[in-house]
C-alpha cells in the first residue's frame, strides 16, 4: 500500500515537472519569436534605411574636444593656459615608409634627433590608429613651406591644436603639474570609471600635481559633431552639432609672486618650502627645489631628457614638499614642550643642569648635546630659545613613548595632511606598536631619548611640519590645508567656493600656548638662534631652527661641515609664523645640507614674510654664501 | 583491451547531438572571430586555445558520476559564499566596483564561481527535500538564491546578479513553486521597481535610460547600440557576404570580438545567417530539453532545466542588447564571444548535461 502511494506520488511528481518544462519549452519559443520578429524588422523591413546609412553614406561621430580650464592664483595670475599652434602629423597606417618620409620632411620644417625620439615612442605607445605628431609649434613659414609641397606627402597634415603652457614654468612644476598624453593605463582608468566617452578625441589627461587632482573639473565636457562622410571618408556636411564645454577654471589660494620669491631665495640651494594661512588652512606658497620643465613632459618627454631629470642627483623630479621624509631635529622642541606642560610633566620654571651630555639612569652612553660644556641652568623657556638637547633628552624620556606619538599626532606628526595633491607621503611618527611591526623589536628607553630632538626613527615632511606649525600658530585650531580656493564654471557664471573644512580644535591651554610662542619670538630675538636672520623685521616673528643629521656621528666625532662631502652635510630647518600675535602666514623651510637653519633657512623664511606681510621684494637677489659662525642651529 | 574498446570508454560519457551543437556553434565562433579580427588569427588561435581546456573539463565533468555533482554543491556553494564575502571585506575596489579578489598569485572573480554553484545548491536542497515540498522549502531555496546575489548586486555588478537570479529562478519555477506565488513576486517586483530604481548606480541607470534613446549617449554606450545596429540591419536578407561586413572592417562597430560579435555576424550573413544561428541555439537548447526532460532523479532534472534555460537566456539577452531591445550590460554570446571565462563555465555545465544524460543510461543497465 504504502509503496503504491509513493509510486503515484513520483508519477504526479514526474506529471507536474513535464508540464513546467512545457512551460519553460514554451517560455524559450516566446523570446526566440521576440528576436525573430525583431531581427525581421531590422534586417527586411528597416533593411533600406539602415543599408543607407552604413552604405552610401556613413554618419560619422566626430568628438569636439573641449578646451581645457585655466589655472589661476589668487590674484588672478595665470599659471596654466592653453595657446593655439600648429603641429606637423602623420598618419602611420597611410604612410608606407616613415624613416624615408621624415627625412624628407625634414628637409622642408626643422625636425630634431628628439623630435624623432619622441615620435618612435609615440609610435609604440599610440591607442588608436590616430595620426601622430611629428613637429609641434610649427613658425608661419614652416607652415607655408609645408602646405606648398603636401601633395607629395600623403597621409602628413598640418593640424592646429591647443597647447598646455605653464607660464612659471619649474617653479609651479611639482604644484601645478603637467598634462600628458594619454597612454593605455589612463585608458583602462577612464574605462572603468565610465568616463572614456567623454574621453573620446582627447589626447591628454593630467599626469602629476593639480591637473591630476582636479582632472574632472579642468578637462570639460566633449561636444559631438554627426557629419555625413562619403566613401572616402571626407566630410560630406555636418547634420547636428552639440557644442563642447570647456573645463572650469580652479582658483587657488597660492600666491603666485609669493612662491616666485620663495623659490628665488632658495638660490642653487635644494629644498622645500610649505607657506599656509593658519586662518583658513589656504596654502600660500608650495615650492620645491630644484624643479623641472613641466612643458617636457606635454607631448611625452624623449629619452635623453628624461635620463638626464632622473638620474640628476639633484632628484628634480623629486616633489620634496609633499614626499620628502626629513628627520625634524630641534624643529620638534616647541611640539615637545607643548607636550610636557599637556601631560604636566615639566612645569615652565622647573630646571635642569645641563652638563653637556645625557645618559639614561644605568647607562654610561652620553647622548650629546650639540653645545660642548652643556648650557647650565635651563628652564623651558631657554631650552627653545637655545635649543638645548640635553633639556629634551630627559623631557622625552620622563614623558615615554606613548605620550610622545599621543600629542604629536594630534599636529598631523606622522599622518598626511589631506592636501589636494596626490601621492602624499606621510612621514613616521614612531610608536612601540610601529617598531615591533617593522622590526619585530620592543621598544627601548634608549630609542625614545633622540626622538625628543626630531631624530632617531621619526620623520617629517615640510608639508607636515608647515601644518603643524599653522596648528600652533592658531592656538591648537587647525583646517585641512588645501590649494584650490575657488571652481569657477565655464557653462554658468556660478562659482563654487570650496568650503573650508576639517576644522577641528585641539583644545589646548591658552598659558601654555602663549609660553611656547614668547620662547619662539625668543627665538629670533638677539640671543635667539635665528636673531640674525630676523633683525630690524619690524614685525615679530615666531620661530624655530633645526638641524636634521644627514650621517650619524660616533661618540667620539665632532661634527666639522669643512670636513664633510657637502652631500652629507646637516639639512637646515626653520619654521615660522609672522605676526607672532597675529599670526597671517605660517611656514616651514627646509635647505638641503644648509647646515645651520638659522643661517640659510631662516634667511628664506624672512624674504617670504618681507613680501606678503609688507609687500617687499627682495633685491639684490639673495646670496647664496653661508656664514659658518658659532650658531648651532 | 583494445583500441576500439579505449575508444568506447572514452566516448562513453559523450552526448553526440549536444557535442555536434556545440562544436558547430564553436566552429561559427572561430570564422567570425577571423573576420572581426581583420582577416588575423590571434583572436581566433587564442579562442582555439580557449576550446581545447574547455572542452576538456566538458569531458572530465561528463565523466563524473551524479552522486559525485550531489557531493559537491554543498562546498562550492560555501567555498564561493566565503569568496563573496570576502570581496565584500578584502575585495580590491576597480574604480567603485568591488569583484575581483587577490589571491596573491591571481585575482579571481567569485560571482563567476556562483553562475554554477547557485542552482547546484539549489537543486542540492531540493532534491534532500524531495520527500515533503512544501512553500518553506521554496522560501529556503530562495534564501540560497538571494544572499549571493544581494553580495553581488553591491559590488556591484547588475548583469551577473541577474543571470544568477535568472537560473536561481529557473531552479525554483521547475521545483513547483505556485504559480500564485510566482504572480504575487511579479507584482511586488512591478511595486518596489522605483525602490530599486533608486538603489542602482548611476551609470546603471544612465544604461536603461539610453536603452529608450541611445542617442542620448551618442559618443557612449549608445554609441555601441546605435552602430550595432545599423550593422544588423544593413545585413539585410542575405548578408553582405563574409569578411565584407562594412560596419566592421571600417571600425565603427565597438566591441566586435566580445560583446558585440552578434553584429559582425549578423552583417555579414545577414536574416538566413541568423536563422541558421538561431536554429543551432535552438537545437543545443532543445537537446537540453530532452535530457531534462528523461532525466533519472529530482536534482539531475532540476540541474539540467536550469542549465539549460539558462543558456538560453545568455543567448536572448546577448542578441537582445545588440539589436536594441534590452539595455547593454556585459554578457557575451555564449560560445561565440572571445573569452576563456565565459567559455569554461558553460562547458562545465554542459558537461553536466552529458553526466546527467549518460549515467542515467549505465543505471538503467
Amino acid at each position: 500500500m504504502k509503496k503504491y502511494v509513493e509510486l503515484k506520488n513520483q508519477q504526479r511528481e514526474i506529471f507536474h515537472f513535464k508540464l513546467r518544462l512545457a512551460t519553460s519549452i514554451g517560455f524559450i519559443l516566446v523570446l526566440l519569436g521576440i528576436l525573430l520578429a525583431r531581427l525581421v524588422y531590422l534586417q527586411a523591413v528597416r533593411h533600406d534605411y539602415y543599408q543607407t546609412l552604413a552604405e552610401s553614406n556613413r554618419i560619422s561621430l566626430v568628438p569636439i574636444v573641449p578646451n581645457r580650464g585655466l589655472i589661476l592664483d589668487r590674484n588672478g595670475v595665470v599659471l596654466a593656459h592653453n595657446y593655439s599652434g600648429y603641429t606637423l602629423e602623420i598618419n602611420s597606417g597611410k604612410t608606407a615608409n616613415l624613416e624615408k618620409t621624415i627625412d624628407e620632411l625634414s628637409t622642408l620644417v626643422n625636425i630634431t634627433q628628439k623630435d624623432r625620439k619622441r615620435f618612435k615612442k609615440l609610435l609604440t605607445e599610440r591607442r588608436n590608429s590616430d595620426t601622430l605628431m611629428i613637429r609641434n609649434r610649427l613658425t608661419d613659414e614652416e607652415v607655408a613651406r609645408f602646405a606648398a609641397q603636401q601633395y607629395r606627402f600623403p597621409g602628413v597634415e598640418i593640424k592646429a591644436r591647443l597647447f598646455r603652457n605653464y607660464p612659471y614654468g619649474e617653479k609651479t612644476a611639482h604644484l601645478i603639474g603637467y598634462i600628458g598624453r594619454i597612454n593605455q593605463t589612463d585608458v583602462n582608468q577612464l574605462e572603468e570609471n565610465e568616463l572614456a566617452a567623454n574621453y573620446r578625441g582627447s589626447d591628454y589627461i593630467g599626469k602629476t600635481g593639480l591637473e591630476q587632482r582636479y582632472e574632472n573639473e579642468l578637462h570639460g565636457t566633449t561636444g559631438v559633431e554627426q557629419v555625413e562622410i562619403d566613401s572616402g571618408g571626407r566630410v560630406v556636411r555636418m547634420l547636428s552639432r552639440t557644442p563642447p564645454a570647456s573645463g572650469n577654471t580652479l582658483v587657488l589660494s597660492i600666491d603666485a609672486k609669493l612662491q616666485d620669491i620663495a623659490e628665488q631665495s632658495f638660490g642653487n640651494h635644494r629644498g622645500a618650502l610649505v607657506a599656509i594661512d593658519p586662518n583658513n588652512g589656504e596654502m600660500l606658497a608650495f615650492v620645491s627645489k630644484p624643479g623641472y620643465d613641466p612643458s617636457l613632459f606635454v607631448d611625452g618627454i624623449d629619452s635623453q631628457s628624461w635620463d638626464e631629470l632622473n638620474n640628476s642627483p639633484d632628484v628634480p623630479l623629486n616633489n620634496r614638499a609633499l614626499r620628502g621624509q626629513y628627520p625634524a631635529g630641534s624643529t620638534v622642541k616647541p611640539f615637545m614642550a607643548l607636550a610636557g606642560l599637556y601631560y604636566k610633566i615639566r612645569s615652565p620654571e622647573r630646571t635642569i643642569s645641563d652638563p653637556g651630555y645625557f645618559n639614561l639612569p644605568g647607562s654610561s652612553h652620553q647622548y650629546r648635546d650639540w653645545k660642548k660644556g652643556g648650557h647650565g641652568i635651563v628652564d623651558m623657556f631657554k631650552s627653545i630659545v637655545i635649543s638645548c638637547d640635553t633639556y629634551y633628552y630627559g623631557l622625552a624620556t620622563e614623558m615615554g613613548i606613548d605620550n610622545i606619538f599621543n600629542f604629536l599626532s594630534r599636529f598631523g606628526f606622522g599622518k598626511k595632511t589631506g592636501i589636494d595633491l596626490e601621492g602624499e607621503t606621510s612621514g613616521l611618527l614612531p610608536s612601540q606598536e610601529w617598531k615591533m611591526k617593522r622590526y619585530r623589536e620592543k621598544w627601548y628607553a634608549g630609542d625614545t631619548v633622540s626622538v625628543g630632538i626630531g631624530q632617531g626613527y621619526s620623520l617629517v615632511t615640510p608639508m607636515q611640519l608647515a601644518y603643524a606649525t599653522a596648528v600652533l600658530a592658531n592656538n591648537g585650531i587647525g583646517y585641512k590645508p588645501h590649494l584650490v580656493r575657488e571652481i569657477r564654471s565655464s557653462r554658468n557664471s556660478e562659482n563654487r567656493l570650496l568650503e573650508i573644512n576639517g576644522k577641528f580644535d585641539l583644545k589646548l591651554n591658552p598659558a601654555d600656548v602663549d609660553l611656547i610662542k614668547r620662547a619662539m619670538v625668543a627665538v629670533t630675538q638677539p640671543g635667539g638662534t635665528a636673531a640674525q636672520a630676523s633683525a630690524n623685521a619690524g614685525y615679530p616673528i615666531a620661530g624655530k631652527t633645526g638641524t636634521a643629521q644627514v650621517i650619524g656621528m660616533k661618540q667620539d666625532e665632532k661634527y666639522d661641515a669643512s670636513k664633510i662631502n657637502e652631500r652629507h652635510r646637516d639639512h637646515a630647518w626653520f619654521i615660522a609664523f609672522a605676526p607672532a600675535e597675529q599670526p597671517k602666514i605660517a611656514l616651514a623651510v627646509l635647505v638641503e645640507n644648509g647646515g645651520h637653519g638659522g643661517s640659510t633657512a631662516a634667511p628664506i623664511a624672512r624674504k617670504v614674510f618681507d613680501y606678503y606681510l609688507l609687500g617687499k621684494i627682495p633685491t639684490p637677489l639673495p646670496d647664496t654664501e653661508e656664514n659658518e659662525d658659532d650658531q648651532h642651529d | 583491451m583494445t583500441r576500439r574498446q579505449l575508444w568506447l570508454r572514452f566516448i562513453a560519457h559523450i552526448d553526440p547531438p549536444l557535442l555536434l551543437g556545440i562544436v558547430l556553434l564553436m566552429t561559427v565562433s572561430l570564422m567570425v572571430l577571423h573576420s572581426a579580427d581583420n582577416g588575423g588569427w590571434g583572436r581566433p588561435l587564442n579562442q582555439s586555445f580557449n576550446i581545447v581546456v574547455a572542452l576538456t573539463c566538458m569531458w572530465i565533468v561528463a565523466n563524473l558520476p551524479l552522486h559525485y555533482l550531489m557531493r559537491i554543491a554543498l562546498p562550492i556553494y560555501i567555498f564561493g559564499m566565503m569568496l563573496l564575502i570576502g570581496v565584500a571585506l578584502f575585495g580590491d575596489i576597480s574604480h567603485g566596483a568591488r569583484r575581483w579578489l587577490n589571491i596573491g598569485v591571481a585575482t579571481i572573480q567569485p560571482s563567476e564561481l556562483m553562475k554554477m554553484g547557485v542552482p547546484l545548491m539549489m537543486a542540492w536542497y531540493f532534491e534532500k527535500n524531495e520527500a515533503s515540498l512544501t512553500l518553506k522549502n521554496h522560501f529556503i531555496a530562495a534564501l540560497l538564491l538571494l544572499m549571493p546575489v544581494a553580495l553581488i548586486v553591491r559590488q556591484p555588478d547588475l548583469g551577473t546578479a541577474i543571470l544568477i537570479s535568472a537560473s536561481g529562478f529557473y531552479v525554483l519555477f521547475l521545483a513547483g513553486l505556485s504559480w500564485r506565488v510566482i504572480g504575487i513576486l511579479l507584482v511586488a517586483a512591478l511595486a518596489s521597481a522605483p525602490v530599486l530604481w533608486s538603489m542602482l548606480h548611476d551609470y546603471q541607470r544612465h544604461r536603461i535610460l539610453m536603452l529608450f534613446d541611445p542617442s542620448q549617449d551618442a559618443l557612449g554606450k549608445g554609441y555601441h547600440t546605435i552602430q550595432g545596429m545599423i550593422a544588423v540591419g544593413s545585413g539585410g536578407i542575405v548578408g553582405k557576404g563574409y569578411l565584407n561586413g562594412t560596419q566592421t572592417h571600417l571600425d565603427f562597430l565597438p566591441e566586435r570580438t566580445t560583446d558585440f560579435i552578434f553584429a559582425v555576424y549578423s552583417e555579414e550573413f545577414g536574416l538566413l545567417g541568423n536563422l541558421m544561428l538561431l536554429g543551432l541555439y535552438s537545437f543545443v537548447v532543445g537537446r537540453g530539453f530532452m535530457i531534462t526532460a528523461n532525466a533519472s532523479t529530482y536534482f539531475t532534472r532540476l540541474m539540467a532545466g536550469s542549465i539549460t534555460l539558462t543558456f538560453a537566456t545568455y543567448a536572448f539577452v546577448n542578441i537582445g542588447m545588440v539589436i536594441g531591445i534590452l539595455p547593454v550590460v556585459g554578457v557575451p554570446l555564449p560560445l561565440i564571444s572571445y573569452g576563456g571565462t565565459s567559455m569554461l563555465t558553460l562547458l562545465l555545465g554542459f558537461g553536466m548535461l552529458m553526466s546527467i544524460e549518460t549515467h542515467k543510461k549505465l543505471v538503467k543497465t
